[in-house]
């Protein structure tokens, strides 16, 4: 008697499990890692995880009748707590995809460990190139900007005008020197120079001192290989210093929406920027914002954008194999084009770069814009076979 | 011209007057932590969050009811003053008698809840606070550019920096605050009121920390983490001073943010590091500080 209960339940889990065999442990998990707390929270933070949470509801918050859960956790800025976080995701808290990780120190650390533990990671806002370079992972996707594509849009831009001589004032951690390294060989390669740089720790609230030592520098251009709260400081700083009055430029290499919108346009206007996503560009990316803003109370940055993107191209990959194996979907992911609201003709290359269009965009004035988040103007897109590095020449082992 | 170390003399020149500058926001703010240290025996770890408090102040003054730059000067660290005189008669009075301990863990965890609240409310980016007018543009000095609003900056805080010293060592007032710290038993018998002039002290330390924050919105972006980027380095200069020490945090203040600004010219990555070597050097030849006394 005891041995039929016995079968019959084991027979009843089975078939139980079989309409949903693929998924493991029932539950489609993902993870959103990224600063909630510090400069760059306002760039990512909730917002990155209200942007997942809508490519969720586009498949009714299911898939194979499997639901799909998000957690969040905030890494601080610190590689070693992304490192924990994402440790403990995967071997205690059956997480089976990490997305976003801005902080470009925070996501080395994290790809190092999917790649072991073959867990597939969505990188919307580090952008550092090793990530799909030396350091690329088969489960690793970049996808929503890298430092090359902001050197390939802005710099070249700039050097096109005749602004040759640069000057770098860097924030000195991973992602910085990626950023000033990336730009440095794109202004060389225009037969460009670097007149000199300077580095500042991650945080710093007074730029005067760098700028000083920009100023004194005489270059044409000053970039800042900075971001989030860094940024606009030093942009606010060097117009208190006149030192664009002064006729050199300012190139803020790596801006967000959030960030002009915290400078103001008084202080920002003029500004070349590259950016993966804006969102009065269409009808499509328009609604979005619409959906997104109704929860987060405010516009969507590139990088909030482009984790809705890598979500819902990850659930339209799961979707079709019926599976969460991490091989299955990143194979599934890699042969599909991304066709959203963010991009239509994506294309996810052998290095886990996704090519899409970037725009050079410039902040507008303020007698030009409208009203609260009009702020650029598209000066120009640039098609993704431009804007990001040969995978190639990435240095790759993946790419043969 | 001659170069010192491969650094031109302009340089060298404009990066002093740039420490200069930092160095009067630190002598201000450890100025009032000195004050409510050497008077209330409370380390005020809320004093960054008031710091943060005294710039939304300003924000939100010239945003919601449009008052400007110089109103807010004014209103600013009168309001963040009375809110320091509800914490203290509400909470941190009921700690005296504790080790000092319970204070720092008080407002410690005043400081979160402070940040916290606003950055829900605010993000982190921060909000943009325009240069006054009458302040905008600079002087050429020939080795650099010295936007008059920084200069400005220096003349107020050390204008306020030197009248608390004078008004605390040279003036009958500061004689019974002094007294009162000695023996409040005996100065309560001469009929003095000790608790009010407690609530007072601890009153005007933060509306100091305010005063610092509505100098500063102009310069940084007016945001929830800029109280806790600036006040640690204010409690290794409160250290360094000594504890408690007025002309000590004032003089510590001007000439650490002196030397910060030579490290920027001279090795730019140990910036934010070199206050606190020089604080584990002081604390190793002469714990109680360079101007503290051994108790």
């Amino acid at each position: 008697m005891l041995k039929t209960l016995l079968c019959g339940t084991a027979l009843l889990a089975l078939t139980a499990g079989a309409a949903h065999a693929q998924v493991s442990n029932n539950v489609i998990k993902i993870g959103v890692m990224n600063d909630r707390s510090g400069i760059y929270a306002d760039l990512a933070g909730e917002g990155s995880a209200i942007a997942a949470r809508l490519a969720a509801e586009e498949f009714g918050g299911k898939i194979a009748g499997a639901p799909i859960e998000i957690v969040v956790a905030d890494h601080q800025n610190k590689a070693d707590i992304a490192a924990n976080t994402a440790r403990e995701w995967i071997d205690a808290g059956n997480v089976d995809v990490i997305a976003d990780v801005p902080n470009s120190a925070a996501a080395l650390a994290v790809q190092g460990i999917t790649k072991d533990k073959k867990r597939i990671f969505l990188m919307s806002g580090p952008g550092s190139t090793d990530l799909s370079g030396k350091s690329c992972s088969p489960y690793g996707f970049h996808w929503t900007y890298d430092n090359y594509a902001m050197a390939a849009g802005t710099a070249r831009a700039l050097v096109e005008q005749g602004k040759k001589n640069w000057f770098f004032i860097t924030a000195d951690y991973a992602f910085g020197h990626s950023l000033e390294d990336e730009t440095t060989k794109m202004v060389k390669q225009l037969d460009g120079k670097v007149a000199g740089n300077v580095r500042h720790p991650l945080g710093t609230a007074d730029f005067s001192s760098y700028l000083l030592q920009a100023q004194g520098s005489k270059a044409d251009v000053i970039g800042l290989a900075n971001a989030g709260g860094d940024a606009t400081n030093a942009v606010k700083q060097a117009s208190e210093f006149g030192i664009t009055q002064s006729g050199q430029s300012l190139a803020g290499l790596l801006l967000f929406i959030s960030d002009v919108n915290a400078l103001g346009l008084q202080a920002a206007q003029g500004l070349l920027l590259t950016t993966g996503f804006y969102w009065d560009t269409d009808e499509q990316t328009r609604e979005w914002t619409k959906k997104f803003e109704a929860k987060a109370g405010r516009k969507p940055t590139m990088v909030q954008a482009g984790v809705y993107s890598a979500v819902r191209h990850y659930l339209k990959a799961v979707e079709a194999v019926g599976s969460d194996d991490a091989d299955k979907v990143s194979a599934k992911m890699r042969e599909t084009t991304v066709s959203d609201m963010f991009t239509k003709n994506g294309k996810i290359a052998a290095n886990g770069r996704m090519f899409h269009d970037m725009y050079l965009a410039q902040v507008k004035t303020p007698a030009e814009s409208k009203g609260p988040w009009d702020y650029y103007k598209i000066v120009k897109t640039i098609p993704g076979e431009q804007a990001f590095l040969d995978p190639a020449k990435s240095g790759c082992p993946l790419v043969k | 011209m001659f170069d010192l170390l491969g650094v031109p003399p302009q340089v060298l020149f404009g990066q002093l007057l740039l420490g200069l500058i930092n160095g009067s926001f630190y002598a201000l703010l450890s100025l009032g932590l000195a004050v409510i240290f050497g008077m209330l025996n409370v380390i005020n770890f809320a004093h960054g969050a008031l710091y943060m408090i005294g710039a939304f102040v300003a924000w939100l003054l010239l945003t919601k009811l449009g008052l400007g730059y110089w109103w807010a000067l004014g209103l600013s660290p009168l309001i963040v003053g009375l809110l320091g005189v509800v914490l203290e008669k509400t909470m941190l009075s009921r700690l005296y008698k504790l080790d000092h301990l319970y204070g720092l863990l008080l407002t410690f965890g005043l400081a979160l809840i402070m940040e916290g609240a606003f950055r829900h409310f605010y993000g982190v980016s921060g909000q943009p606070y325009p240069i006054p007018d009458a302040l905008k543009g600079g002087q050429n000095l020939g080795f650099m550019f010295l936007p008059n609003y920084r200069g400005w900056v220096v003349v107020a805080s050390l204008i306020v920096c030197f009248g608390t010293w004078f008004a605390i060592e040279r003036t009958r007032l500061g004689a019974y605050l002094r007294a009162a710290t000695e023996n409040p038993v005996l100065v309560q018998a001469f009929g003095i009121n000790v608790p009010v002039m407690i609530t007072a002290t601890y009153g005007f330390g933060v509306a100091l920390a305010g005063l610092a924050g509505v100098l500063a919105a102009p310069i940084y972006q007016v945001s929830p983490l800029m109280g806790t980027n600036l006040i640690i380095v204010v409690f290794a200069v409160v250290v360094i001073g000594g504890m408690g020490s007025i002309l000590g945090a004032i003089v510590t203040g001007l000439g650490l943010g002196l030397l910060e600004g030579l490290t920027k010219v001279f090795y730019p990555e140990a910036s934010n590091i070199v206050v606190f070597v020089v604080m584990a050097i002081v604390l190793l030849i002469k714990p109680a500080g360079l101007f503290g006394r051994e108790r």
